[in-house]
């Protein structure tokens, strides 16, 4: 075992997906540090290096300001909300009531979903007036709301299609760490004569730190990487109120045909991930104590 | 007594929010299994019918989207399994300078991923001149950190004894990772697919960016562009073309149920 790697062998076993790799995340990676330097060409002049001049846009963009003020609450509102749903619905299903499959089967259904789909699912119980959400409001006698079409509402319904979508997903995993639980610490803690309660919190939920690590580190990264539902169900609006980062990039680059500074946001994306993975990681990882 | 009581309560709760859960999901049902007339409008015996079906999948090359897609994750599932068994491969069985750095830099991708880097990727396409076909969406999906992860830790647990005994026999390198890691690595290749196939099946954005042509567009964008409602598309078109598009995954599903639950928790601890 653990011969040295002939020449030969790694260039089979290695080039071809080292090099696939490299060209599509770390050649990009770069590219668009460098091009963040660079003004757009035009069909009269080539691009010139601008040093940090999109930087200091990006600096004064008022727009930007407010999406990031969108991504933040958007993160911090649906990955707790997901991860605590996703532990309550796993206690649920591993407890062996009536009817589990049915439950399994309607948290986890959205998890199998293209986020697409998810989107024309949602735009349409938001709908107003023909949605099931003003249908429910009307028959409480309250008066409909505009969901998606105004600016107080449009984050919020954006983060509850969110969250429908992933604690199901994340349910799996606790589930998985659920049956892990050793029965005999249990039982122990029950002949001490502690509740129901107090073994979920002293014992269960302690055991339950690296899945939520993990999970957590996951709906991070998915909270910045997933806009399909941005796209199809408001496309930002209305007035940027339900724009977020990745949705941004994808306006600023394809729809104004600002590479440069779609450049210039996609540092500023891989930098934010980077610096939130990382302190994710280590703040959890401290506390975290595996068995 | 106490404890049966308390059971049927957490049974009724957990049911209760079940059927929260699923309420936006079945209102797009009923909504695309009836008349346009009770889309709004609930009268229990309201005629069952499966017009909407029809006539979304005349009003859009749905077969062609669906053909581009089964391609798509085609490519990319082969794609994946071949380079990620390689790679794993060299990882777990040898040693070599900068290994250790090299699967840093990979594992990168699992942060900084694809979708992140659309605007420089689709220069790079452009330049390449990849934009609009079924190749170039998969181009940045063909080799997947996530997939070399997993591997190289499940590869990790093939006894020792097993790949020297291979090699007293005189098997090389390529009989024994064909004949001892591979079949011993089997749950983790179905795992692994399942969570691809899902994953390339709902992908939205890139193929998105990079298809401006019906011929190449998989299921997830030509759904896009047929349900955009202020196109004055009926919305119960909107929802059986929705159902449609997904009754593949959904019906697998429910079929593997068990399967799928018990992968995905695999994909996840290891």
């Amino acid at each position: 075992m653990n011969k040295r790697l002939p020449f030969g062998l790694a260039m089979v076993l290695l080039f071809v997906p080292c090099l696939l790799l490299v060209a599509f995340t770390h050649y990009p990676a770069l590219r668009a540090l460098l091009n963040s330097f660079w003004n757009n060409a035009s069909s009269r002049r080539p691009s010139k290096f601008v040093g940090v001049e999109n930087y200091q846009t990006l600096l004064e963009d008022d727009r930007l300001a407010q999406i990031m003020l969108n991504s933040t609450l958007y993160a911090l509102g649906t990955i707790p909300l997901a991860i605590g749903l996703a532990i309550g619905m796993a206690l649920l299903v591993n407890a062996r009531l009536p009817g589990t499959s049915l439950m399994r089967l309607s948290f986890f259904m959205p998890t199998m979903l293209p986020m697409i789909a998810v989107a024309n699912i949602w735009l349409f119980f938001y709908a107003p007036g023909i949605g099931l959400a003003s249908q429910i409001l009307g028959v409480f006698g309250l008066p409909p709301i505009n969901f998606l079409g105004s600016t107080e509402t449009s984050l919020v319904s954006m983060m509850f299609v969110a969250v429908w979508k992933e604690a199901g997903l994340f349910m799996i995993f606790y589930l998985a760490a659920l049956q892990a639980v050793p029965e005999n610490l249990k039982d122990a803690a029950r002949l001490e004569g502690a509740s129901a309660t107090r073994i979920f919190f002293n014992i269960v939920l302690p055991l339950l730190r690296p899945t939520t690590i993990f999970v957590a580190v996951n709906a991070l990264i998915n909270a910045f990487r997933l806009v399909d539902h941005v796209i199809v169900m408001t496309r930002g609006g209305p007035n940027n109120s339900s724009a977020l980062l990745l949705y941004y990039i994808y306006e600023v680059t394809f729809s104004q045909r600002d590479f440069a500074y779609g450049a210039t946001l996609t540092v500023l994306m891989v930098c934010l991930l980077g610096v939130l993975a990382a302190v994710q990681f280590w703040v959890l990882n401290r506390k975290a104590h595996y068995q | 007594m106490k404890k049966g009581m308390n059971k049927i309560l957490w049974s009724t709760l957990g049911l209760l929010l079940a059927a929260v859960w699923g309420l936006p999901f079945l209102y797009s049902v009923w909504t695309a299994f009836h008349d346009e007339i009770y889309s709004a409008n609930f009268v229990l015996n309201a005629p069952l019918t499966l017009e909407n079906f029809f006539e979304a999948w005349r009003a859009a090359p749905f077969a062609l989207y669906f053909l581009n897609t089964l391609i798509l994750i085609t490519i990319v599932l082969i794609a994946n399994l071949v380079l990620c068994t390689l790679v794993a491969y060299a990882f777990v069985r040898y040693r070599f300078r900068w290994s250790g750095i090299l699967f840093a830099l990979i594992m990168v991708q699992l942060l900084v991923s694809p979708e992140i880097l659309i605007v420089e990727n689709y220069l790079t396409l452009s330049r390449i001149g990849m934009i609009d076909t079924i190749l170039g969406i998969s181009l940045p999906y063909l080799t997947s950190a996530f997939g070399i992860f997993l591997l190289r830790q499940t590869f990790m647990t093939v006894p020792v004894s097993l790949d020297e005994a291979a090699q007293i026999e005189g098997a090389g390198a390529w009989r024994v990772l064909w004949n001892i890691y591979v079949p011993l690595a089997k749950p983790i290749y179905l795992a692994y697919a399942l969570v691809s196939i899902s994953f390339h099946w709902n992908n939205f954005l890139w193929p998105l960016i990079v298809t401006n042509s019906p011929e190449v567009r998989p299921v997830t964008v030509g759904l896009s562009v047929f349900a955009t409602v202020e196109s004055g598309v009926e919305w119960s078109l909107v929802n059986a073309a929705t159902l449609m598009t997904t009754a593949p995954l959904i019906i697998a599903f429910i079929i593997f149920q068990r399967q799928f639950v018990a992968n995905f928790m695999r994909a996840g601890i290891k």
